[in-house]
């Protein structure tokens, strides 16, 4: 069977763009990803989209051109991205498709979203009495983590610090301004323990990219990215998730830690061979406990190696290289995508100020959303 | 005197005093859920029946909200009036961690391991006059 290239890589920057729809910042995307591999929208056979509100993703056939093609909207969360590009995966490795475009883009409003309980399945009271709010659910974690593991404030700090070192290096970051520790520990409290450097806020922005069969990668560019695997996972019974009214006595892993494993075995790599990683920060606890449950160290071990810099660009195993979602913003449609094409530059050697060093080779992206539900693609030279 | 009634029927004993909170257990594999739901999570079984939960438990994890939050919250606050509260998922006798609104709203008044008590509280007034009310636990510790 072929193996699935990422040929290329567009991105409408994150953050705020008042006289832009979300569709056309999707637009934009879409187009700089079909200009990056050197070709024309008429060439791509398929596209899977997602936005959660900026539209329907289908729609920018209208801006891109109406050639016919198979246009499959996806919405998954977090994870649409994810969840997009597992799609696209499986068009081209069952031989279905030889090229297509996975794009997703959004434009949410100010402030933390609001979700409606009859969405999820929960009734009006959940939120009604404000427990609807997923800012509550992730400082819940880490408090419980922090308690079990043994993790300190000053870790917390350290990881908005580095989101917003390496977003001041990132030409297209949102936030683009260094903190300093000071900074960050003096942030009002939104939810304790995390105050509101320590989390990521919605935004708006597209991003979108070319995949096609890897033996034609090379007809369009120099420097192809393999997509090993891209695997979505849901919650198990006991995984403690967002939007629950109660928990499971057993606490099982979360959809991380099955997807994680599925995608390692998938691609045969282990997490010590990966060179470079983006995974899901929308808050800086989510950084720490996402390391342990995608295998790149023990429960507990994060303390040491975020105070040794392992997560630091020049690292062991740098994470977040462009700032993650807390200085990037989290328009939901993208996000996940927006983490790939990060890994791309990575891989391709384009990263520009924030480059890992010593030419890595094997990247990996990781989401993790309402409902419970994650994804991770793990890509190679 | 004002009428008093559940804001929404089935999460707690009403109007017993003390309320303790409903949930459901699984005929099948015994696991619990809350709120009661007529199959079962864990297995899947359509064999389930409404079971008393009880009025307390420990506190398993905490935060504050800080903010006041957008709609779907809905209380007779105002943005003047509004006052943070905890929130909170509380471990009951039966191993389930049921999330609930806290009394308390300071991190110095909250700990992991904290013994906690159910009460109903009033959420707000309804187009009727009526008071409607829910659960919410609050510290069991002696002060």
């Amino acid at each position: 069977m072929t193996d699935v290239a990422i040929v290329g890589l567009g991105l409408h920057p994150f953050g705020r763009s008042p006289s832009l729809s979300g569709l056309e910042q999707g637009a934009i995307a879409a187009r700089a990803a079909i200009a990056d591999a050197g070709t024309e929208f008429k060439a791509m056979e398929f596209a899977f989209g997602g936005s959660q509100d900026g539209g329907n993703a289908d729609s920018l056939v209208n801006l891109l051109g109406l050639t016919g093609l198979q246009f499959t909207n996806i919405w998954n969360g977090c994870a649409t991205g994810g969840s997009s590009l597992n799609a696209a995966y499986s068009a081209i490795k069952s031989g279905q498709y030889d090229m297509g475009l996975v794009v997703g883009f959004d434009k949410h409003a100010r402030g933390a979203f609001n979700p409606q309980p009859k969405d999820w399945g929960l009734d009006d009271w959940y939120g009604e009495t404000g427990l609807m709010l997923t800012t509550q659910y992730f400082a819940m974690k880490i408090q419980r983590y922090m308690h079990d593991h043994e993790i300190s404030r000053e870790t917390l700090v350290r990881v908005a610090e580095k989101a917003f070192r390496n977003g001041s290096i990132t030409p297209t970051a949102w936030r683009q301004t260094a903190l300093t520790a000071e900074d960050i520990e003096q942030a009002p409290m939104v939810s304790e323990p995390l105050n509101k450097y320590m989390f990521c806020s919605p935004a708006e922005g597209g991003c979108a990219l070319v995949l096609c069969r890897a033996d034609i990668a090379k007809n369009y560019t120099n420097n192809p990215v393999l997509l090993r695997s891209a695997v979505v996972r849901s919650r198990h019974y006991g995984s403690f998730e967002v939007f629950s009214p109660s928990q499971a006595p057993v606490v099982a892993p979360s959809p991380t830690v099955t997807a994680s494993r599925a995608a390692f075995e998938f691609a045969g790599i282990g997490p010590k061979d990966v060179d470079v990683a983006q995974l899901q920060d929308t808050e800086v606890g989510a950084e720490i406990m996402h390391l342990a449950e995608n295998g790149f160290c023990e429960h507990g071990e994060q303390e040491r190696w975020i105070k040794e810099g392992a997560t630091e660009i020049n690292g062991i195993l740098p994470v977040n290289t462009d700032g993650g979602c807390l200085a990037n913003g989290e328009p939901v449609g993208a996000s996940g995508l927006r983490q790939v094409y990060e890994i791309c530059h990575q891989l391709r050697g384009t990263a520009g100020q924030r480059q890992v060093p010593n030419a890595p080779k094997v990247g990996y992206t990781h989401v993790y959303g309402a409902p419970g539900i994650s994804g991770v693609n793990i890509l190679t030279t | 005197m004002q009428t008093q009634q559940p804001l929404h029927p089935g999460l707690f004993s009403w109007p017993d005093s003390p309320s303790q909170l409903l949930g459901s257990r699984c005929k099948d594999c015994g696991e619990h859920a809350f709120p009661s739901q007529d199959s079962c999570r864990a297995c899947g079984s359509e064999r389930t029946e409404v079971v008393k939960l009880g009025n307390a438990g420990k506190l398993w994890t905490w935060t504050i909200q800080s903010f006041m939050p957008k709609a779907p919250y809905l209380t007779d606050e105002t943005p003047e009036t509004f006052r943070p509260y905890g929130v909170g998922y509380v471990e009951l006798a039966c191993g389930i961690k049921v999330e609930s609104r806290l009394h308390e709203n300071s991190a110095n008044s909250l700990r992991i391991g904290l013994p906690m008590e159910l009460e109903i509280v009033p959420v707000r007034i309804d187009e009727n006059g009526s008071q409607l009310m829910t659960f919410q636990f609050r510290s069991a510790e002696a002060l």
